[in-house]
């Protein structure tokens, strides 16, 4: 059996137990919140590439989250308002559906926006940075005080986007009611499924030329500009893919968990997500992935023992996983085993490359 | 490159196994409302972020109560049992933890909540599992879920009252002054309604970002207008610098006082009392309110935590449960459209008084009180409704709000 064969044996095994084994193992309500895991897991799969891959720091991906949370809940509120105004309107003192809701009333075009606004706002930001060339911790700023003001504008404008509270109470999600148990269920797997495929789609960008030349740009940008190439092209469209995969994430998650406020998109759950990528291992897509969902799942089961201290040891798991394991949880596991392959291959005479240097350790 | 990326798929591998081994001691094991000899009940306020000064106290009355009703005998002969969990200050958190408290503990009801956010995200989740949710706080009204019972008040017990006090004393030009959230902005629309209908004139109306400190400006802006009074529904810790800032303005309560409605005896302590001694402030209960339950109410929360105040918020989530409990005992079972037939039209005397709820809104009838600051950080009342005030969330019983909702 080919190590190829062995990868994918492996991934449908991953996938038979999200797909058949969770299911029928999770009561309704615990699949629900692993529905919640994996939304939040295709916004750091979307870290893990530009950041992991592209070495773009970006602390503002609750930005693209939102984007894509506010599109699919303009939508529901406006359906299910029927030609009325939405609620908090009415409350806001807000008399006539402003402009911007007004294309939001078509399911076709909200959807189209879940994806397509949060890469048109990547690329403007994109072409404008990258372009200037404003890299690392320049870039990490930018991108979170992009995050606070975003926020901040949310509040503001409460009769247009509902202010704190922001959208909730959904009757009608495309025909089913959205917090009935079928309907959960279906979401469960929906969003399982793009979770999987978006997976397969970026381990193939990875893979492919473009993939070797975002590593290129995150280890030597100059040295690949003096090849010919265009860094800030790359780095582009590289943010603009992580910030779709954000707002169709945030789009899942409205569904799933039944509202979309900036609490969800503020500095603090953008860097959430990236420490959870951090410590499931950046260098590596599943690592984002499993970062997600293990440090949500860890904040959900610990909050409910002891309420209030998740705090301080999700702090202390990041402090350890930078000092100790810089590589994340993966970087421990690839350590690990290529101990072992050394003890195995000084043996066997059949060494592998030790010492393998992070930068190569990137997956194909 | 292939090779090595196998070892992606095997960490990928572990984490459904992680994930079940977690969830399957913890799967559907609740019998409906608490197992054999208890009911289970959930208690749901922020024990983490900013939220969690104010909520903390709240929960606290709330398992007070719970233990008092225990002390009693319980319900139906069931000890109740308390699930607490924590809202984190964060909204779908607190959505998320009441579908924990619902689906998995099966709790036969939840006392919960302190931001109308909080409560609007919490909605639909206790409205579609048709559970009830008990809500303690004042709150901007427009609003009657058949699945909440709100004992705070509504805008018509609480805010009116507070402009009512301010036109008997003369205020025509108001300048209102808010967080930047759904309380404030509903509130001061109907403020505006109140005062274009009485003869009163609004100055001018800021809002600051929630957990904004910065507020010399704004007092420049409120001072350079002279208003006779403020209407202040700033939340949190924004109120400590506003009124410190007033304070070195010069500004004194008699000449301009500041009517709050979101300041009770907890918030004075942090604001500092040199602060806003003399300012008004509209609620329906004080630690000093005089009654026999209330003096028992001080004795047994002061006795359980030293050194405490009691403020009206903490005062609605004690009489939540309690009437709760009423209403549970009425109807003879935890069921909840029983519980919410039962509950209409029962009446206790609680600390702020007689306390009766209303079954066509399920808000209750509460005495609307107007008080002073002192300098020992207590309030004293200076006026009062005299009877409780029936609850009106939508306003209707008043022509001049009727453009409101």
């Amino acid at each position: 059996m080919s190590e190829r064969v062995r990868g994918y044996a492996l991934f449908a095994t991953v996938a038979l137990l999200l797909l058949v084994v969770a299911p029928l193992a999770l009561p309704a309500f615990r699949l629900d919140e692993l529905a919640k895991y994996l939304c939040l897991a295709i916004a750091a799969l979307g870290i893990g590439l530009a950041w992991g891959q592209g070495g773009m720091l970006t602390l503002g991906q609750g930005v693209f989250f939102g984007l894509g949370g506010y599109a699919m809940g303009m939508y529901l509120k406006l359906h299910d308002a029927g030609g009325d105004l939405p609620d908090f309107m009415v409350w806001s003192g807000v008399e006539r559906l402003p402009a911007l809701w007004q294309p939001f009333g078509n399911p076709v075009v909200a959807l189209a926006a879940v994806v397509l606004v949060p890469v048109a706002v990547a690329v403007l930001l994109g072409a404008l940075v990258f372009r200037r060339r404003v890299r690392g911790a320049y870039f990490a700023i930018l991108s979170q005080a992009l995050a606070a003001a975003f926020v901040i504008l949310l509040v503001g404008q409460q009769g247009l986007t509902g202010g704190t509270n922001g959208l909730t109470n959904f009757y009608d999600f495309f025909g089913r009611d959205p917090e009935a148990e079928s309907t959960q269920r279906t979401m469960y797997f929906v969003v399982a499924g793009v979770l999987g495929v978006l997976y397969l789609l970026a381990r193939q960008l990875v893979g492919s030329r473009f993939g070797r030349l975002l590593v290129a740009v995150r280890d030597g940008e100059d040295r690949v500009r003096f090849l010919g190439y265009d860094p800030a092209l790359v780095k582009t469209v590289t943010f603009a893919i992580s910030a779709g995969m954000a707002g169709l994430a945030g789009a899942l998650f409205v569904p799933v968990v039944g509202i979309i406020s900036p609490s969800l998109l503020g500095v603090v759950p953008s860097l959430e997500l990236v420490v959870a990528v951090a410590v499931g291992g950046r260098y590596a897509l599943a690592g984002a992935i499993l970062g997600a969902v293990v440090m949500n799942y860890a904040k959900t089961s610990f909050s409910e023992e002891w309420a209030g201290g998740w705090l301080y040891l999700q702090g202390a798991l990041f402090i350890l996983v930078m000092t100790l394991a810089p590589k994340g949880a993966v970087g421990l596991y690839q350590q690990a085993r290529d101990a072992l392959a050394r003890r195995r291959g000084a043996s066997a005479a059949a060494v592998e490359k030790p010492g393998v240097a992070v930068k190569e350790e990137v997956p194909a | 490159m292939r090779k090595r990326s196998l070892r992606y798929w095997a960490s990928l591998a572990v984490l459904p196994a992680v994930l079940l081994t977690g969830c399957g001691d913890s799967g559907d094991s609740g019998a409906a409302a608490g197992d054999g000899n208890t009911i289970k009940v959930g208690i749901l306020h922020s024990l983490s972020g900013t939220m969690a000064i104010s909520e903390v106290t709240v929960a606290n009355a709330e398992k007070m109560a719970v233990e008092e009703v225990n002390a009693a005998g319980g319900v139906l002969g069931k000890k109740v049992e308390i699930v607490q969990e924590d809202g984190a200050s964060d909204w779908p958190t607190f959505a998320q933890k009441a579908q924990k408290l619902i689906k998995k503990d099966k709790v036969a009801a939840v006392f919960g909540g302190w931001t109308s956010a909080s409560r609007k995200a919490m909605l639909p989740v206790f409205e579609r599992n048709r559970a009830l949710l008990w809500y303690p706080v004042q709150y901007e009204g427009l609003e009657s879920s058949p699945y909440i019972f709100y004992t705070g008040a509504t805008t018509n017990q609480q805010i009116v009252p507070g402009l009512d006090y301010l036109k008997e004393k003369g205020a025509k030009r108001i300048f209102l002054v808010g967080s930047d959230y759904v309380f404030p902005r509903t509130a001061n629309k109907i403020i505006k309604a109140y005062a274009a209908a009485n003869g009163m004139q609004i100055l001018g109306e800021e809002y600051t970002p929630l957990g904004h400190t910065e507020y010399s400006t704004l007092v420049n802006k409120v001072v350079a207008a002279k208003p006779d009074a403020v209407f202040n529904t700033l939340n949190g810790d924004s109120n400590v610098s506003f009124f410190k800032q007033l304070k070195s303005a010069g500004v004194t309560a008699d000449e301009m006082p500041v009517m709050s409605v979101s300041i009770a005896e907890e918030e004075v302590k942090g604001i500092g009392v040199a602060n806003i001694v003399g300012h008004p402030v509209a609620w329906n209960y004080y630690q000093t309110t005089e009654s026999a339950a209330n003096d028992e109410f001080v004795r047994a929360f002061q006795a359980r935590h030293r050194g405490a105040v009691t403020s009206d918020p903490m005062e609605a989530g004690y009489n939540a449960v309690h009437l709760w409990a009423a209403a549970v005992k009425k109807a003879g079972t935890t069921d909840v459209e029983a519980v919410k037939k039962a509950a209409a039209g029962i009446s206790l005397d609680l600390p702020e008084g007689k306390v009766t709820v209303d079954g066509g809104n399920q808000h209750v009838y509460k005495t609307a009180r107007i008080g002073v600051i002192q300098p020992d950080g207590l309030i004293k009342e200076v006026w009062s409704s005299d009877e409780p005030i029936k609850p009106d969330p939508y306003l209707k019983t008043y022509p001049w709000a009727s453009g409101l909702s």
